[in-house]
């Protein structure tokens, strides 16, 4: 029994039947990787997942609790953390302010008016905080203003911000999209660096084939909206079913 | 001091003095000066900008923090108003009864405007409470009239009940039997220095207030609320629902438009359904961005400024015009003279106006900023004044490894 | 029934002035993805216009007649107006008597080029900032704009006649087939419905059968795909911000006789064709007209008194109502694209 459970999960926008009988099981304390082709369905698989999307049928359990239909808040609150394609931080904030909200998010839950302390007498979210900052090497910039972060950073920031809330499922949606080599690299090290210190379940989607397979312990390969294997990184490697659905598309790589 | 640190303590202080001292500080010239048009040490006046200056400040907890842009705080600044005047009528003359009054039916009042409104964001908020705001004006002068006494105005009269105070011979409203319009003029030195019983009143009030909108900038609930106008998107994947927060911070600022209403009914008992009309809720707008939205003392200064401004410009007629140019040749001066003319007197509106354009083109951090700019040129080190909860200090832009 | 017809006819006249303001909104949102808070301003210059033309067309020259003296006995002062001194008398008062529908043509190049320079000297600067700023930025301009005629007209009304040919009424009723004197209604306001009507029918033919308003009506539904293309975009929409503040100057001009132009009838008319614009869908032409008249004509039922002892002040609040229930209801309005204005 994994901790996220997908279940028959069928999703047709008009005429296109976006994904068709998806079953997926994520194992806790795993890297399982989403991978596929273009238009494969791996962005409507992951708004279903994160509540943004009601599928047709089926269902999506995470932990023996159903996701469907629960706001974004709701989700997260269940344990369930996102990092975005482009990253999504709080660009009119300091470094440290995006790594305390999601602190209090998790002390105080979705809502709470604690508006006569003043953030300064929270000692116990500040020092999480700035765990978490040196956790990521970012300690030194906990004053700069997020958004004039470079990418690479603001990447690493909403890691961290993610991080601290202690997910259990960490929901990455092709972190290194749009990213240059070194970037790209740093960011791998640094999911390595996490898998590696912490007990945290993880599931990529994503389409750059040298993160998958330095990263991912499990692989799915979704296409044509429906799951075509799931094996280990070596089996899939040379798995011909995988080359005829990526055939085209890996001679680019 | 009160769970502030040091910096923020001793800005509170200079607040409090500066506050305190107003009586002095708009009376600078000597009564039989020349420059004494310019003296705004009327009590009138200077309960005014207290006033405003808590509408703004409330005002900007929504929007300085918030970024959500409300058109229609007339409306709770109107409801305070009534509210208060209907205390004066039912119970007593006593002010504090009045003003509690006031904050409670505008917070319950705003809990229904914000919780309609605040389903959509963007234009569409603003254009939201624009209708609530019409609406609720509307409303006043025609069907509620046995509530707002229509055209005329809600007023206090001799025959009202006034359960609590109607065997005692007040008639004007008072703070424990201390008259509000009661004043100790205190003449030296060629000035004369009005110390109001009701601008004390609106000046204490008003220091709470700033105490308050300053524990909120720098309480968790007011990151909070910066993190609603950087981004929603992300708020709700943290696990934070956005919408209560900015209802309560709609509450918020719907209580003390209804504080300031409240007040401006103790000054003069009078409340009229022109206090709704959303152009009036457009002058905290203005305020508010003209001091700079998201500070702390930017509302304040807006409103002072505005206010100050407001009462010198009206007093400038032709005939002053025409002593200022008197040096210039009469065909030269008749021009110029009719040139300014436009802006001064009854063309007050016509220079706040551009006066609030130039500010949104070219200064959107208001007066706060344009402070902070002309300090930064002194200094050419630029230090962080601590009135300023959106701008922490920017270090240099970081290098990508 | 004839009661039914009559407050629909009752409800055109603002309801054509609602759909005109709106669809210029609407245009101006839709093009530029600016929120115009001056348009209502636009609206009011119009009608200034109007009274303008009137003034300038009735300046005169005072001649001292001795043959006739006043009360006081001094000699009489006689005005002619230049126009009659130029044109002969019978043309002359027949200019000042059809000043109104004169103020269209006048109107129009005015109108253009104060969209022209309230584009390119203010708005543009602003396409890149928040759309708070814009409210903002646009809400300045309109009180600067009414402070301005503010100080050349005063803030009394000034009544601005229609051509002595369409004062009065008329007995609608008659031709439909009602008894007579059922329905009388005022030749202008019939005048002014159908002149809307025309302006409207030649806005939306210039979007649909000219390349100019194709291109526009493309770059409306994708600006960044058009621009792509290579084809300016910036300057068609700069050219439909003009037409925008000429349709809502036309519109005042018209609106004129019907109610004597004040200053603040801009703002007035501001608040009122925002919610008509929400209620037609942000964003969508027909939505805006057809939104405009639905709601003069709801006004108008709602200001009958069999409606209103029922719901007192129903007339007062009647389309705020309707707005704020739509936005919750259908927040992308009657006829507004999916997804327009939906979380």
């Amino acid at each position: 029994m994994g901790i996220l459970e997908v279940k028959n999960v069928g999703k047709r926008f008009g005429g296109l039947q976006a994904l068709r009988d998806v079953n997926l099981s994520v194992t806790e304390n795993t890297v399982h990787a989403i991978i596929g082709p273009n238009g494969a369905g791996k962005s409507t698989l992951l708004n279903v997942l994160v509540g943004k999307l009601i599928p047709d049928t089926g269902s999506v359990m995470f932990d023996g609790q159903s996701v469907l239909g629960r706001k974004p808040h709701e989700i997260n609150q269940m344990g369930i953390s996102r990092v975005f394609q482009t990253p999504e931080i709080f660009g009119d904030l300091t470094v440290m302010e995006n790594v305390m909200i999601p602190c209090f998010a998790r002390r105080d839950g979705s809502f709470r008016v604690h508006a006569f302390e003043t953030v300064a007498q929270e000692r116990d979210i500040i020092d999480e905080a700035e765990h978490m900052l040196a956790d990521v090497n970012m300690l030194d910039k906990r004053d700069m203003h997020a958004a004039s972060l470079s990418r690479g950073d603001k990447r690493r920031l909403e890691m961290a911000m993610c991080l601290v809330q202690k997910p259990r499922l960490l929901l990455l949606d092709e972190p290194t999209a749009g990213m240059a080599r070194a970037d790209t690299n740093n960011t791998i090290d640094l999911l390595k660096h996490i898998r590696d210190t912490r007990d945290i379940t993880m599931a990529i989607i994503e389409h750059d084939m040298h993160v998958v397979f330095s990263l991912a312990e499990r692989i799915t390969v979704l296409a044509q909206g429906t799951p075509l294997v799931e094996d280990t990184p070596e089996n899939i490697k040379g798995h011909p079913k995988v080359k005829e659905a990526y055939l085209g598309e890996q001679a680019q790589e | 001091m009160l769970g502030l640190n040091k910096r923020d303590t001793s800005f509170l202080l200079i607040v409090i003095l500066l506050t305190m001292t107003t009586p002095f500080l708009m009376q600078p010239f000597a009564e039989n000066s020349p420059l004494a048009q310019f003296n705004g040490g009327y009590p009138d006046l200077m309960a005014k900008v207290a006033i405003f200056g808590i509408f703004a400040m409330g005002f900007n907890i929504l929007f300085g923090l918030t970024g959500y842009l409300s058109f229609g705080h007339a409306a709770f600044l109107g409801v305070g108003s009534y509210a208060a005047v209907w205390m004066f009528k039912l119970l007593t003359l006593n002010v504090l009864p009045a003003v509690i009054l006031a904050v409670i039916m505008s917070g319950i009042f705003s809990l229904l405007i914000g919780w309609i409104s605040l389903r959509r964001s963007g234009i569409y908020f603003s254009i939201l409470t624009l209708a609530m705001a019409e609406m609720s004006y509307r409303l006043a002068y025609s069907v509620l009239t046995p509530l707002t006494n229509g055209e005329t105005g809600l007023q206090v009269r001799p025959n009202d009940p006034r359960i609590l105070d109607s065997a005692t011979s007040a008639n004007y409203p008072n703070l424990f039997g201390l008259e509000l319009s009661s004043s100790y003029h205190w003449k030296v030195l060629g000035h004369d220095f009005t110390f109001n019983v009701g601008f004390y009143f609106c000046a204490v009030i008003a220091i709470i207030a700033f105490y308050i909108s300053m524990r909120i900038f720098r309480s968790p609930f007011g990151m909070m609320l910066r993190a609603v106008k950087s981004n929603q998107q992300r708020m709700s994947y943290t696990g934070l629902d956005p919408r209560p927060y900015t209802l309560a911070a709609f509450v918020i600022s719907g209580m003390y438009a209804g504080l300031a209403g409240g007040l401006l009914a103790a000054m003069d008992p009078l409340a009229g359904a022109e206090r709704m009309q959303w152009t009036v809720g457009g002058e905290v707008v203005i305020m508010t961005i003209l001091g700079g939205a998201g500070t702390l003392l930017g509302p304040v200064l807006g409103a002072g400024a505005i206010k100050y401004l407001e009462n010198i410009f009206s007093k400038i007629n032709d005939n002053v015009l025409d002593g200022w140019f008197s040096f210039l040749p009469d065909t030269v001066r008749e021009y110029v003279v009719w040139f300014f003319s436009r802006f001064t007197g009854e063309g007050w509106a016509l220079t706040l106006g551009l006066m609030f354009m130039l500010v949104v083109t070219f200064l959107p951090g208001g007066l706060v900023e344009g402070g902070k700019r002309i300090g930064a040129l002194f200094r050419r080190k630029p230090k962080d004044d601590g009135d300023d909860a959106e701008h922490p200090p920017h270090s240099t832009p970081h290098v990508a490894e | 029934m004839d009661q039914i017809l009559l407050q629909i006819l009752n409800g055109l006249d603002k309801g054509s002035a609602y759909a005109l303001i709106a669809l210029g909104l609407t245009l101006i949102f839709g093009t530029l993805g600016v929120v115009n808070f001056a348009h209502g301003a636009l609206f009011m210059i119009g009608a200034f216009c109007a009274v303008t033309l009137q003034k300038i067309l009735n300046l005169s020259s005072v001649v001292l007649d001795p043959t006739k003296t006043d009360f006081l006995g001094n000699p009489a002062k006689v005005k002619t107006p230049y126009v009659e001194t130029w044109f002969g008398h019978d043309m002359g008062a027949a200019l000042i008597d059809w000043s109104v529908p004169l103020a269209i043509l006048f109107s129009i190049p005015i109108m253009i080029l104060i969209g022209f320079i309230m584009e390119r000297g203010l708005i543009k600067h602003f396409y890149h900032r928040p759309h708070a700023d814009q409210i903002l930025v646009t809400f300045g301009l309109a009180i600067v704009l009414q402070e301005i005629i503010k100080q050349f007209f005063g803030a009394n009304p000034i009544p601005t006649g229609a051509p002595d040919a369409f004062k009065g009424s008329f007995d609608f009723g008659v031709y439909m087939g009602f008894d007579p004197n059922a329905i009388i209604y005022p030749y202008w306001r019939m005048i002014y419905f159908t002149f809307s009507l025309v302006v409207i029918g030649a806005v939306f033919a210039f979007l649909r059968f000219t390349t100019f308003g194709m291109v526009v009506r493309a770059g409306m539904a994708d600006r960044e795909t058009v621009g792509l293309l290579g084809i300016n975009i910036d300057k068609r929409f700069t050219i439909m911000f003009g037409i925008a503040a000429a349709v809502a100057g036309m519109a005042g001009v018209m609106y004129a006789p019907i109610n004597s132009p004040n200053y603040h009838m801009g703002m007035d008319f501001l608040v009122l064709s925002f919610v008509v614009v929400v209620v037609g869908g942000m964003g969508s032409l027909p939505g805006a007209v057809l939104a405009g008249f639905l709601l003069g004509i709801l006004e108008s039922f709602a200001s009958m008194n069999e409606i209103k002892s029922i719901f007192p002040g129903i007339d007062q609040i009647i389309i705020y109502l309707t707005a704020i229930v739509i936005l919750l209801v259908r927040p992308r309005g009657l006829m507004g694209k999916r997804g327009v204005m939906e979380e």
